[in-house]
């Protein structure tokens, strides 16, 4: 709460130079980026790790090879309603845009005229991608179809239409260490990387703090899902008892262990993690087993049923 | 230990008929029937799917002959018509056990296009799933893809 409250004040307190200094975007610079070539094909199977078509398809369009990432799609949060936007390779999209400038997008959460992205766009996640991955998952969208679909404006209020703001909420919750830490096995740390960085699952399964922060303290452990009534679950040991054959084999066909078959936004998951190799796979279910069992946080009142 | 409890009321396949009998019992609404049969014609499709998958993905052993009979089952359950098993006011916002979400109600059209969706899946199925094992996983994909579209849009986010 003492750290909401200090957050709120960051917020209110922008205009003050030291925040405006402190809340200034950090790109990396463009020469460091430029030394990294991307290659389209190793970036088909990152572009489907990393779920980018999920959210910038258009809204209810059909899974295709060659997907066309026009945006449009709208997700309504406590905050305000983002609408996705145009990332294909056309002047609406990321056409005119220099590689060093997209990944800054991906790496720092930054765009090209300096400015903040709100973190639904997952670049907490992101930032801890392998610059040469997400260099090949550029040249990978390059290859795609372009739309010029002009990409629409979120619908925010104030105080969270202040775009300066994510400045201080970098400050605040920015994270580029990995959440799981200590010694992990080659295996492990495949899956961590896949799950922590590209995969970005922890956007969905992990709960938020009051201003839209990860609680990292309760990593995995299942949220309420912002779609709708019920909760994304519990991956945590203390909520997923599946062997990790049972997860690889979730991952790659979509049904459970039961022979139930997932749905929600979880049928987009599987339709991207059916692209990644089994190793990759198995690697995902290692991590999954090796993060702390944590028990879901009991939904707030009034949440209806779990 | 909620899967044990699933697979035991697989074991009674008389899901349909016991629990529209209890429901009458209990003095339930129709309401209260037409969600309990959905979610028993559901357990139907993974009494069959558990059958087919297991063997697709390697956990039991390919069998020819048990695999026609659940690709059977799983085409005959496909092809029923549940028209009358989705009557209005049986959404998750309308009653407590119901996952199936509004949008089931505001996209019909779209809802009936999925099941058909399935029952061209597990028509392939049907098809390939006596021939060997490599027809069997084959064909599996599409049938899980069918059932994942409906449930992507339509049931509710589950709570492990």
């Amino acid at each position: 709460m003492r750290r909401a409250l200090t957050a709120l004040g960051v917020l209110v307190l922008a205009g003050a130079g030291a925040a405006w200094w402190l809340t200034a975007p950090d790109p990396i610079p463009e020469e460091q980026l430029a030394r990294y070539q991307g290659d389209a094909t190793r970036g088909q199977t990152l572009f489907a790790a990393g779920g980018c078509a999920s959210c910038h398809v258009a809204p209810d369009a059909p899974a295709t090879e060659s997907p066309v990432l026009s945006g449009g799609q709208r997700f309504v949060t406590q905050f305000g309603t983002f609408v996705a936007p145009n990332i294909s390779p056309s002047p609406q999209g990321i056409g005119d845009w220099s590689d060093p400038q997209v990944m800054n997008a991906v790496l720092r959460g930054v765009s090209p005229e300096g400015q903040h992205y709100y973190p639904a766009f997952p670049w907490n996640a992101y930032n801890k991608a392998d610059p040469q991955d997400v260099a090949d998952i550029v040249a990978y969208i390059r290859t795609l179809p372009p739309s010029d679909t002009e990409s629409q404006p979120h619908e925010l209020p104030f105080p969270f239409s202040i775009r300066r703001a994510v400045g201080g909420w970098k400050l605040l919750f920015m994270n580029t260490d990995w959440v799981l830490q200590g010694d992990l096995t080659p295996e492990q740390e495949r899956g961590r990387y896949l799950v922590e960085a590209l995969a970005h699952c922890g956007e969905c399964h992990t709960p938020r703090n009051a201003l839209g922060g990860l609680r990292t303290d309760a990593w995995l452990s299942g949220a309420p899902d912002p779609a709708g009534k019920g909760r994304n679950p519990n991956i945590t040991p203390a909520g997923l008892d599946w062997s990790e054959q049972e997860i690889a084999a979730m991952l790659q066909s979509g049904f459970t262990p039961d022979y139930d078959v997932v749905g929600g936004e979880m049928a987009e998951v599987v339709a991207n993690t059916a692209q990644l190799s089994n190793e990759d796979r198995l690697a995902i279910a290692a991590y999954l087993k090796a993060v702390p069992a944590i028990e879901s946080a009991a939904p707030p009142a009034g949440e209806g049923q779990p | 230990m909620h899967r044990y409890i699933k697979l035991a009321a697989l074991v009674g396949v008389a899901a349909f008929s016991a629990g529209a009998l209890a429901a009458q019992e209990e003095d339930e609404s129709p309401q209260d029937i037409a969600v309990e049969i959905r979610q028993g014609h559901m357990l139907n499709y993974a009494a069959n799917l558990m059958v087919v998958g297991g063997m697709a993905q390697g956990q039991r052993d390919y069998d020819a002959a048990a695999a026609q009979v659940a690709a059977d089952n799983l085409f005959h359950l496909a092809s029923i018509n549940q028209a009358h098993y989705w009557p209005e006011g049986t959404s998750n916002a309308d009653m407590e056990d119901s996952k199936a979400l509004p949008a089931i109600w505001e996209n019909m059209d779209d809802f009936n296009a999925k099941q058909a969706n399935l029952l061209q899946a597990v028509t392939a199925l049907q098809g390939a799933a006596g021939t060997d094992l490599a027809a069997l996983q084959g064909a599996m994909g599409a049938v899980g893809q069918a059932c994942g579209a409906c449930h992507q849009n339509y049931r509710e986010s589950e709570e492990q």
